[in-house]
């Protein structure tokens, strides 16, 4: 039981941070068609950014949070405009991969040569260092932070793009972008606004989930997979989607780590070729938003 | 079969039809010669000239199902890794004559390219990505676990080929590893050649240009990707094969994602849809990363990364697109 319960906080935990990190990646497929590998660089700067603000100018957790999401979407929205939008639509696949690899690289060489090949740490504040008790049972608190975090996440998501504005020209942009156009929606300005929500959905995830995802210059590379995988099960452009897909490959995964230690990502990669072997768009294309 | 490929070559431009088959004819001749004169010249560097002439071989199965079939894949080297495993266990245990662990490498990745290829090449786009990858990692966790046999993460070492065709012992200085190597690449771009050339191989190029063509036509596009790939796996196998050979040992990372992804970049570096281009992307890629790695492993990740960006921003078909360009700018301006 207590076992059940561990992998429970621990898979969900770790589900929300890939879901805060895919989902960001999820929006931007489905909009421009972009295959972005890119986007766990872009996670990893922040987590980055975040430690040396925490770290070496003392700033407390929640403005190094910030701070480091600001920064992080200040400094990629340049490449939506001078690199990215080149290569927008399904027809530059081949394109994308190369160009985001390329960046990919780019990037974690950079990080290595600024902040040295170790792994850093953002510091955690006293508050998230405790326990927090749920009925009978008490839980790290910084996992139920994490969360409540990615549950705010969903729930912000669901309200921009059902409830606003912004979300309605989104919504009809990702359906038909040669309509949208026509009709007077500025589409250029819809997908820059929609690259800067991907970068901070990643930065965020990035800070949010150093404890998880260690932070050190392969970052970028090590965990790319991981992503994609949860937006492909998920179905491009689906916020409950990527988030049903990150929780279920959050458990398998940490259920297989807790229960056979020994076969490592075995069950993740079968679970996924399973689920993408029965449902090739994704689990949940077509059904939610 | 030399109708129907006329036909297809009528729609090219009479001088980029010149030009591709002038390097096509010249191709061979072309690399043997430079792959000898490399013996002579380099004699400290065969090492890395064999590890080069048989990564060529594994761009080249690449190059056969993304530039020839269209399929956009980042596992390719599961291919690889089992063609070089069941040589390097079988190499160990029972054959020690090199061909015959080619053959053997060939068959294990052709098996596996075949198997994977009927369960994974009805998708497209994302969803065949990612399948390619998952494949790629299972076949490394299985390897990986298999310790008995492969040796796990300490890698399969004790494999002592026999003599070549029982006449050319493996010397310590791979003068033998590198001619062999050498030997196998020329011929395995013969038979690939004559692959791209015969009516399945344009059958091929049909599917990738346009799929629902062929099945209006009466083909079965998934029919022919299959078929391709387990042809590339087998390619593929083999240059695992070779690897295992010459090199005496096969370590995970043969087997890997990253593996992979450095094939197609290399590929991408030298032009798709062009059998050369493999080749001399494969070069290209391998001396630049010998000198830059040496250093600093990051500065050579910073140069890749800014080259393929550079690729796709300013030379999309890689290098060999760029000189045919070129060549043929040249030949214009004097007409």
């Amino acid at each position: 039981m207590e076992t059940v319960f561990g992998i429970a906080v621990d898979g969900v935990a770790y589900g929300m941070i890939l879901f805060i990190i895919s989902v960001g990646l999820s929006v931007t497929l489905g909009l421009m068609r972009v295959v972005n590998l890119a986007h766990g660089a872009f996670a990893m700067v922040a987590g980055y950014v975040a430690s040396y603000a925490a770290q070496g100018l003392g700033l407390p957790y929640v403005a190094a949070l910030v701070v480091a999401v600001l920064l992080t979407v200040v400094a990629t929205l340049p490449m939506e405009k001078l690199l990215y939008r080149r290569i927008y639509g399904s027809a530059n696949e081949l394109s994308q991969v190369l160009l985001t690899i390329g960046l990919t690289f780019v990037i974690v060489a950079c990080i290595n040569y600024l902040f040295g090949p170790t792994l850093k740490r953002i510091p955690l504040p006293d508050a998230l260092l405790g326990t927090v008790s749920i009925g009978p049972k008490s839980i790290p608190a910084h996992r139920a932070f994490v969360i409540g975090m990615g549950a705010a996440t969903i729930l912000g998501l669901w309200w921009l793009l059902e409830r606003t504005d912004f979300g309605i020209k989104l919504r009809a942009a990702v359906d038909d972008p040669n309509m949208a156009a026509a009709l007077g929606i500025r589409t250029e300005r819809l997908y820059m606004a929609t690259f800067a929500l991907g970068t901070g959905l990643a930065a965020l995830g990035g800070v949010l989930g150093a404890e998880l995802l260690p932070l050190e210059p392969y970052y970028a590379i090590r965990y790319i997979v991981l992503f994609l995988a949860v937006v492909a099960v998920g179905g491009a452009g689906s916020i409950f989607g990527s988030a049903a897909a990150a929780l279920a490959l959050g458990i398998v995964d940490t259920a297989g780590k807790y229960l056979i230690p020994n076969f490592g990502e075995f069950f993740f990669y079968a679970a996924l070729i399973l689920i993408l072997f029965r449902w090739p768009h994704g689990f949940f294309h077509g059904r939610a938003a | 079969m030399s109708a129907v490929a006329t036909n297809h070559t009528r729609h090219e431009t009479a001088r980029g039809r010149m030009t591709r088959i002038a390097m096509d004819g010249a191709a061979v001749p072309i690399m043997a010669a430079f792959g000898l004169a490399a013996f002579w010249l380099f004699p400290e560097d065969l090492g890395l000239m064999t590890r080069i002439a048989a990564t060529a071989l594994f761009v080249l199965s690449l190059d056969l199902v993304l530039g020839f079939g269209g399929i956009a894949t980042l596992g390719q080297a599961a291919m690889f890794g089992t063609g070089a495993y069941a040589a390097g266990i079988a190499a160990v245990h029972w054959v020690s004559d090199p061909i015959a662990l080619l053959a053997i490498g060939g068959v294990a990745g052709g098996l596996i390219a075949l198997v994977t290829g009927a369960l994974i090449l009805h998708a497209r786009g994302l969803t065949l990505l990612m399948l390619t990858i998952a494949v790629v990692q299972i076949v490394q966790e299985v390897v990986n676990k298999a310790r008995d046999w492969t040796g796990g993460s300490d890698g399969l070492s004790g494999i002592d080929p026999a003599p070549v065709l029982g006449m050319f012992r493996f010397d310590m200085f791979g003068r033998t590893s590198y001619l062999f190597a050498l030997a196998v690449l020329l011929v395995g771009y013969m038979v690939a050649r004559r692959i791209v050339k015969s009516p399945f191989g344009l059958a091929c190029r049909g599917v990738k240009e346009d799929q629902l063509r062929i099945a209006a036509l009466g083909g079965s596009p998934k029919r022919y990707l299959v078929a391709l790939y387990a042809i590339a796996g087998v390619f593929a196998g083999v240059a695992g094969a070779l690897t295992a050979v010459t090199s005496g040992i096969v370590g995970l990372d043969s087997v890997s994602f990253s593996w992979s992804a450095e094939a197609l970049v290399m590929l991408v570096l030298g032009g798709t849809g062009r059998l050369y281009g493999a080749i001399i992307g494969t070069v290209a890629f391998m001396t630049i990363h010998h000198i830059l790695a040496a250093t600093d492993p990051f500065h050579w990740m910073l140069f890749i990364g800014l080259f393929l960006m550079a690729i796709v921003l300013f030379a999309p078909g890689g290098i060999t697109s760029a000189f045919e360009r070129l060549f043929n700018r040249v030949k214009g301006g004097r007409a």
